[in-house]
Parts: C-alpha cells; structure tokens; sequence
C-alpha cells in the first residue's frame, strides 16, 4: 500500500485476465491491511461487483475505438484506504443513451433506505429476468446494500455519442 | 445416476451431488463472469434426480462469496429443489461464518422466496 493508502490504481483496457489478476491483488492486499475480517469480506464483496460490472459494460464495446488511441472500453479502477474506510472509484465510457435510464436506476436505489433496499433486491432476485452474464440488474442494488452508503455517481460529456460514468462507493 | 464432483477454482465453487446418498453441497466461492454457464449442469441434475430420489436430501451451501451473477442461478437450483421437494424430504443447510451478517441475510432471503426448510448454521471458521 502506498502513502496515500492506494491499494490498486488500475487504468487501461480491461479483460477478463485483467480483471482476475486484479481481484487477486485486491484479495491479497486486502489480507496484508485488514484486521477486520467482516470489512475485509465486505470491502472484496463489492470490489468484485463493481469491476464484474465494469468489464461487463466495457466488453460489450468490443474493439471499436472512441477517438484516436483510445478505446471504448478504457476504464478506470481505484481501491484506497483512509483510516478505516474504504473508497472505490470505477469510470467507464457509456453511451449516451443509455445515461438516462441508468441514472434512473441508481436515484431509485438511492432513495432507498436499508429494507427498501433489501426488498428491492429480493423482487429483482425473483423476477425471473436475466441478463447476458445473469445478474439481471441486481450489481447495484447489493453494492448500495452492502456498502451502507448512498452511490456517489457523475456523468462527463466525452462528445455528442458517448459519456464517462463514474462511480465513487464508500465502504 | 452419475454423481456431479467439481473440484473448486478460485471463481467457481466446489460442488459434490450424490444420489447415493442424497446429499448435495455447494462450497467456497462463486463469482464467475457467467454463471449461467455454470450451474445450468447442477441445475438439470436436480430435474433428473427427482426421479429416484432418497426419502431424504440434504442440501449444503456453505459460501464464502457470491456475486450477482450467481445470484440468480442459486436461486434457480433451490426452485428446481423445490419443485422436487414432493418426492423427496429436502432440508437446506445455509452456512454463515460467525459476523458475517451479509451471508446471513443472503441466505434469509432466499428463505423468504424458496418454500422448503432453511436451517441457518452460523460456523466458527469455513
């Protein structure tokens, strides 16, 4: 872990190699710094959430490219400890259309307190709707969950088609 | 029929179906990419076994962590233990490690949706 209590700083091209190695590292770091095994399970609970997400979104843009050098799905990850809380920032490309409805989703999950939560999740759960990977939308609803906090998310204008989604989870 | 033994990876969980002796455990992690992949197997042999089940079945499911996307595919292998459930006594054995109150839950939701019997085991060390 670094001074500032960076424990992954990952910027790039994700994949699925990537992502594992990641998360291994995570795990790993995770065990070195973290006494306390509930935070430590929770904390890896929804890092795994969090970039199976990114990848998921990212992989979907294939190999197209967004502008000169930099593919659409470029993204960003960053794991950081301050004294005992954990901050998690994951940005990735999103076309425009699709901020809309996203946005929808996270303010109604925010507006949302602990049991609202907990039976939003359960009527997801059961709905019996799938998505491609088969969470069916359920990511960011057990992120809120078991983070406890509000998700702290903005949007960035990249050019007319496409935006930069970042979300920031406190644990 | 053939049992089902999976040895477990660091994404994928130990699974070990026996219609031997009527006992089915899933254990350790489960957060693949797709999980659909995954469990679809585990989900057509439960269909199978229905039809010579033992009088009585355990199910174990002891979990470190599970991710969305696995989710719903244990949600379906407990539906399809449900729709067996008349021709064999099923008892579901939710493991938890001591605290961990997000698997604690995870499991009493399931509970609340599956209409079979959930025994919540709280475990000192998994």
């Amino acid at each position: 872990m670094t001074p500032s209590g960076v424990m992954i700083d990952f910027h790039g091209e994700i994949n699925e190699e990537k992502l594992s190695s990641i998360l291994s590292d995570a795990e790993t770091k995770l065990e070195e710094n973290e006494e306390n095994f509930k935070k430590s399970r929770k904390v890896y609970n929804i890092l795994v959430e969090s970039l199976q997400n990114l990848f998921h979104h990212s992989d979907a843009f294939g190999d197209a490219e967004l502008m000169d050098g930099i593919k659409k799905r470029t993204t960003s990850f960053i794991l950081a400890k301050k004294d005992e809380e954990y901050n998690i920032l994951a940005a990735n490309f999103i076309e425009m259309a699709n901020i809309n409805p996203l946005k929808g989703r996270l303010d109604k999950v925010n507006g949302l307190d602990k049991e609202g939560l907990r039976n939003l999740y359960k009527e997801v759960l059961d709905n019996g709707q799938y998505s491609v990977h088969g969470g069916g939308g359920l990511g960011m609803i057990d992120i809120a969950r078991k983070s406890g906090n509000k998700l702290d998310y903005t949007f960035a204008e990249v050019n007319d088609d496409y935006g930069l989604f970042i979300l920031k989870i406190k644990v | 029929m053939d049992p089902i033994n999976i040895e477990g990876t660091p994404k994928t969980p130990t699974v070990n179906f026996s219609s031997d002796s009527g006992v089915l455990e899933i254990k350790g992690r489960s957060i693949p990419e797709n999980a659909v992949e995954f469990y679809k197997p585990l989900v057509d042999w439960i269909g199978s076994y229905g039809d010579s089940a033992q009088s009585n079945t355990e199910v174990n499911i002891q979990l470190e962590y599970f991710n969305t996307s696995s989710s719903k595919c244990i949600l379906d292998v407990f539906k399809k233990l449900e729709s067996v459930n008349g021709k064999t006594n099923i008892t579901i054995n939710w493991h938890y490690e001591e605290d961990d109150e997000d698997m604690l839950e995870a499991g009493e939701d399931y509970q609340a949706i599956i209409n079979i019997p959930f025994k919540m085991i709280e475990m000192e060390e998994m």
